[in-house]
Order: structure tokens, then C-alpha cells, then sequence
């Protein structure tokens, strides 16, 4: 019962942030420098004032500010994000098909980024002091400082150009007609690139911090008992250290994966993968502002709503942890 | 910084030679006229000429035969630039949210607080993406969008050294010295929890280089001056046939922040801090 409360209380808070970001939306837009509607129609739309009027008054912008951010938030409760003029379609059904395919490479990196972080971390941490250590130490360093879209770029030159192992361009073999488990292999070919790249950056931030923690926990009095019981060193750092020194990891997991739907953003535009990253990035070159900041809004519904899963998983995972 | 602060940091291996490599970047970023032969602009050689292709070019030409090592001195100018104003920007802003947090406290921590977890709450690279987008790139919008998605985590930190420090002697006593509030808050309490500010801001300095060469390459870069990220950008629809034009500026960028995380951590061994700011026990 009181999981469900906590439940409740957290999706309220994702609302209202959702809101508050929606309000920033509308306030973005009119901050631009140029008329609004022009901005809004992107420049080819502006250089026809009949078509300005028009939009002028379809979306009220004659109309009291109060009034305008009213309309616009209701449109925005009832998933209407406007319409691309650029592609001639609605924003929300543009961004609805390209939905899967950023759910599908953020959770394979994220999952990939866990699960390898915390294996490395773990397993540098048993080994501490030793070159094995230093060279999980070494190269969590590196991946952290590597711009994401070079790692990308650098990815796509040595596996798909120079030696032709993995495709380096978008989501499926275009026209080859495969269907059934021969699709399902494509997909996962194509998926193999740049779920890798997007993950490695947050594959090292999880090694170090789980590397720092069970160190930590180590020095702790509860595994000086364990060990004095005679348990087993493997027991002890399965059990007792790694137990408890997952926690930073996945509070920091849960702030993180929020982040991660961003750096989808310069996968997506590198790896030519049909996501929203992607669209945000043709919405960009093509000054399409209303796409732009629908865009916006549904990343930062993912991240939000992201945060409030690993949350809930958080609670699950430590029993101890007070829902407040 | 005494003598006890050097010997710490000098112990850290990775933090010397990071310095020394920040150090030689920001000569060549000062030095860029004199060290580079070119305008970062000019077509100066056949386009797509390799490393040492020709006496003088090191590290080859662009598609628009423009000299890259002039490019990458003149790159490093913009990066370390915008790396550090927009840092300042960010430190001086989430210092003030946190220090009225922390100090004071009850409702306006509350309502600070839930304004920073906002900030948190958006992924901020798609943020500063509409920033930059909506205000027209410049090098201005680049700081300011990047100062603005970097704040929160500083504002936390000072939060919560100002809680810790308010209740200490020396703040009662300055109050019952009749200072006034602000003073207590910037000329009492802030300077004592300079040491992790001083870590954190290192390191996002590194992050918000990363962040603008991202911008820069997503073709939101000021077009008015070159950056690395740029120079990737532009590298990116020929790297078929000319991988150098992508690849030098990534390394240039990897190895000034892989230097500035290793100051960082110097720092913070200096300082005697642990990585994430907390003091250390």
C-alpha cells in the first residue's frame, strides 16, 4: 500500500515537471527572436505572409499571453504537440513512430552499460592494486573523456567502412526484404554499433563508481565478521560488498539514464538510427521549431519517466530504503 | 594552495601530467597566431591531403583544403573558452541558488530545491540543443545554454556545505557581530566550502567542452569561429576519404578532458576531498 502511495506521489511529481517543461516550451518560442508564428512555420512558411496570418490565428496568437499559454498546455495534455510544417504532418505522430527504435537503443545501452560497469567495476576492485586494476582504471578514464559522436564516427570508420564486419547506417537493410527471426538478426546487427558506443561512456562511470564503492564497503565492520566466520572471499564480495555497495551505483543509474536518451541524440544522428534523437536532428537542420521542441518535451517525458522507474526498482532492490 | 597541496597533488601522477598537457594547450591556444602558419579559414593546399602529405601540414587538409593543425590552434581557443565562461556562468549561479538554500533554509530551500531538481529532471544536452537552436547559434548562446544545464549539481553541493557550516560557532558569532546575512553567507561561510567548488568546477569544466563540441558538431557552433567540434562536423560526410579530418580534433578534444578530469582528481587529492565532493572523513 504504501509502495503504491510512493507510486502515486512520483508520477504527480513527473506530471507537474512535465507541465513546468511544457510552460518553458511555450515561453521558448516566443523568447526567439521573429515572430512567433514565423518561427513557428520555419523559414519558407515566413516568407508567405497569408500563410503567417493564418497560423497567427489558428493557434490564437492574437490572442492574451495567459490565454495563448492556457490553449497551449491544454493541446499538450491531450498529446497534441502542433503540426510539422516542414513534413506537412502531426508533430505527435511523427514522434510516435520514431518511439521504438530510441526505447530499443536506450535500454540495450543502458542494460549493456550496467550490466559490464558493475561486472568491471567489481572485478577491478578484487584485483585493486593489481595491472588488471590500473587497466580497467586506465580505460574508464578514457571512455569518460571521449566525445560521443567521435567514438561514434571512429566506430563506423574501422567496423563498417575499413573492415565491414557490422553496418554503420540505420536500423534495417533497406528493401531486402527479410522477415521473421532473418528481420530480428538485421535489427540486431544494425543495433550492435551503436548501442556499444552509446553505452561505453556510461559502462565507465558505473565501473569507477562501483570500483570506489565496494572499496569502500570493504573497509566496512561487517566484512571483517563475514570474514571472521569463515565465509568464502567469493561469498563475501558477492553477498556482502557487491549487495551493498549497488546502491550509489543505481541511484546514480536512475539520474543517468535520463541523461542517456540524450546522448541518444548524437548516436542516432551519427548511426542514421530512425529515433527521436534523429528527428530532432533533421528538425534542426530544417528550422522546423514546432518538431524541435516536441522533441524536446518527449526526451524530457523519457528521462522523467526513467528516473521513476530506477526509483521504484531502487526500493525494490533495498528494503531498507524509506519511501518518502 | 600551500606546500601541504602541492606534495598531495604531485602525488597524483595522472593529475601532473594532465597539467602539463593543460598547460601546453592553453599555449597553443594563446599562441595560435604565431604557432600555426594559417587562417583557420583559408584554402591553403589541395583539399583531402594527408598527415605529412606536404612539407609544413602535419596533420593534413580538410575537405576545403584548409590547414588543419591552424585549425586545431585555433580551435582550442574556443573550446577552453566557452569550457571556462560558461563553467564560471554555472558555478557562480548554483553557488548563489544553494547558498540561499542552505542557509536560510524551510521554505526557500524547499522552493529552490524543487526549481534545481527541474533542471535535473531534463536531459540537458537536448536542452542546451533548443537553447542554442531557438536563440540562434553565437558563442553567447553556447555559454549561456551551457551554464544553464550545468548549474544544478553545484547548487546541491553548496546547499549542502552552507547547511553543515550554519550552525557552526564562527557563523553565530559574526551574527552576533551584527554582520548582515549576505555578508555572513559570501564572506564567512562560502570561502569555507571553497575546496569542493573548486574540484567540482574542474570537472565541469571537461564536461562542458564535451558539451559544446557536441553543439558544434550537431552545426550549432557560432559559425563565426572554428572549434573542434566543428572540424568533425565538417570531417564527418568525407570520412571515406579523409579520416584525419575527423579524427584529430577528437583526439584533441579526449585529451584536453581526459587532462581536466585528471586535474580534478589532483585537486581533489590536494584538497582532501573524495571525487564527488564530500569531505573526507
Amino acid at each position: 500500500m504504501k509502495r503504491l502511495e510512493y507510486l502515486m506521489r512520483r508520477v504527480f511529481q513527473a506530471v507537474c515537471i512535465l507541465l513546468v517543461i511544457a510552460v518553458v516550451n511555450f515561453m521558448l518560442i516566443r523568447a526567439a527572436p521573429g515572430d512567433p508564428a514565423s518561427v513557428m512555420a520555419g523559414e519558407a512558411g515566413a516568407s508567405d505572409p497569408i500563410f503567417v496570418a493564418q497560423l497567427r490565428e489558428r493557434f490564437g496568437l492574437d490572442k492574451p499571453l495567459p490565454v495563448q499559454l492556457l490553449t497551449y498546455v491544454g493541446h499538450v495534455a491531450r498529446l497534441d504537440l502542433g503540426e510539422s510544417y516542414r513534413q506537412q504532418r502531426p508533430v505527435a505522430s511523427l514522434i510516435a513512430e520514431r518511439l521504438p527504435a530510441t526505447l530499443i537503443l536506450t535500454l540495450t545501452a543502458f542494460v549493456a552499460a550496467l550490466t559490464f560497469g558493475v561486472t568491471l567495476g567489481a572485478w577491478s576492485s578484487a584485483k585493486a592494486g593489481t595491472w588488471m586494476d590500473s587497466l580497467v582504471t586506465t580505460f574508464s578514464m578514457i571512455f569518460y573523456a571521449t566525445p560521443l559522436f567521435w567514438l561514434a564516427l571512429m566506430a563506423v570508420l574501422l567496423f563498417s567502412v575499413k573492415l565491414d564486419w557490422l553496418p554503420g547506417f540505420g536500423y534495417e537493410t533497406v528493401g531486402s526484404g527479410y522477415a521473421g527471426m532473418a528481420r530480428f538478426i538485421d535489427i540486431v546487427k544494425h543495433l550492435v554499433l551503436p548501442a556499444t558506443v552509446l553505452a561505453v561512456f556510461y559502462m565507465a562511470v558505473y565501473a569507477r563508481m562501483t570500483r570506489t564503492s565496494m572499496l569502500e564497503v570493504a573497509q566496512m565492520d561487517f566484512i571483517k565478521t563475514a570474514r571472521a566466520k569463515g565465509l568464502t572471499p567469493g561469498r563475501i564480495l558477492r553477498r556482502h560488498i557487491l549487495r551493498n555497495a549497488l546502491l550509489p551505483v543505481i541511484t546514480l543509474a536512475g539520474i543517468q539514464a535520463g541523461a542517456m536518451v540524450g546522448g541518444a541524440v548524437l548516436i542516432e544522428t551519427v548511426f542514421a538510427w530512425p529515433g527521436i534523437g534523429r528527428l530532432m536532428f533533421d528538425a534542426l537542420v530544417q528550422r522546423d521549431y514546432n518538431l524541435l521542441l516536441g522533441t524536446f518535451l518527449v526526451t524530457a517525458a523519457l528521462a522523467v519517466a526513467f528516473n521513476v522507474v530506477t526509483d521504484l526498482l531502487y526500493t525494490l532492490v533495498d528494503p531498507r530504503i524509506e519511501l518518502k | 594552495m600551500n606546500t601541504t597541496f602541492w606534495r598531495k597533488f604531485r602525488r597524483n601522477k595522472g593529475a601532473v601530467a594532465g597539467l602539463v598537457f593543460l598547460v601546453l594547450i592553453v599555449v597553443l591556444a594563446a599562441l595560435a597566431p604565431v604557432i600555426a602558419p594559417n587562417s583557420p579559414w583559408d584554402m591553403v593546399q589541395r583539399p583531402f591531403l594527408p598527415p605529412l602529405g606536404a612539407p609544413g601540414f602535419w596533420f593534413g587538409t580538410d575537405t576545403m583544403g584548409r590547414d588543419i593543425w591552424s585549425d586545431l590552434a585555433y580551435g582550442a581557443r574556443v573550446s577552453l573558452l566557452i569550457g571556462l565562461v560558461s563553467t564560471l556562468a554555472g558555478v557562480v549561479f548554483g553557488t548563489g541558488i544553494g547558498a540561499f538554500a542552505g542557509f536560510y533554509g524551510g521554505w526557500v530551500d524547499n522552493a529552490l530545491m524543487r526549481f534545481t531538481e527541474l533542471f535535473q529532471a531534463v536531459p540537458s544536452f537536448a536542452m542546451a540543443i533548443v537553447l542554442v537552436a531557438i536563440f540562434q547559434p553565437s558563442v553567447v548562446s553556447i555559454v549561456i545554454a551551457i551554464a544553464v544545464v550545468s548549474w544544478p549539481p553545484i547548487a546541491r553541493l553548496v546547499r549542502g556545505e552552507f547547511l553543515t557550516l550554519r550552525n557552526r560557532d564562527f557563523v553565530h558569532a559574526a551574527k552576533l557581530g551584527g554582520e548582515s546575512n549576505l555578508r555572513i553567507m559570501f564572506t564567512q561561510i562560502l570561502p569555507n566550502a571553497a575546496a569542493p567548488i573548486i574540484v567540482m568546477g574542474s570537472l565541469m569544466v571537461a564536461t562542458a567542452i564535451l558539451l559544446e563540441s557536441s553543439l558544434s558538431f550537431m552545426g550549432l557552433g557560432d559559425p563565426n569561429v572554428m572549434s573542434w567540434g566543428y572540424m568533425i562536423g565538417a570531417g564527418r560526410t568525407s570520412l571515406r576519404e579523409a579520416w584525419w579530418v575527423s579524427l584529430f580534433p577528437g583526439v584533441a578534444i579526449l585529451l584536453t578532458v581526459l587532462a581536466l578530469n585528471l586535474i580534478g582528481e589532483g585537486l581533489s587529492d590536494g584538497l582532501n576531498m573524495r571525487i564527488d565532493g564530500r569531505r573526507r572523513a
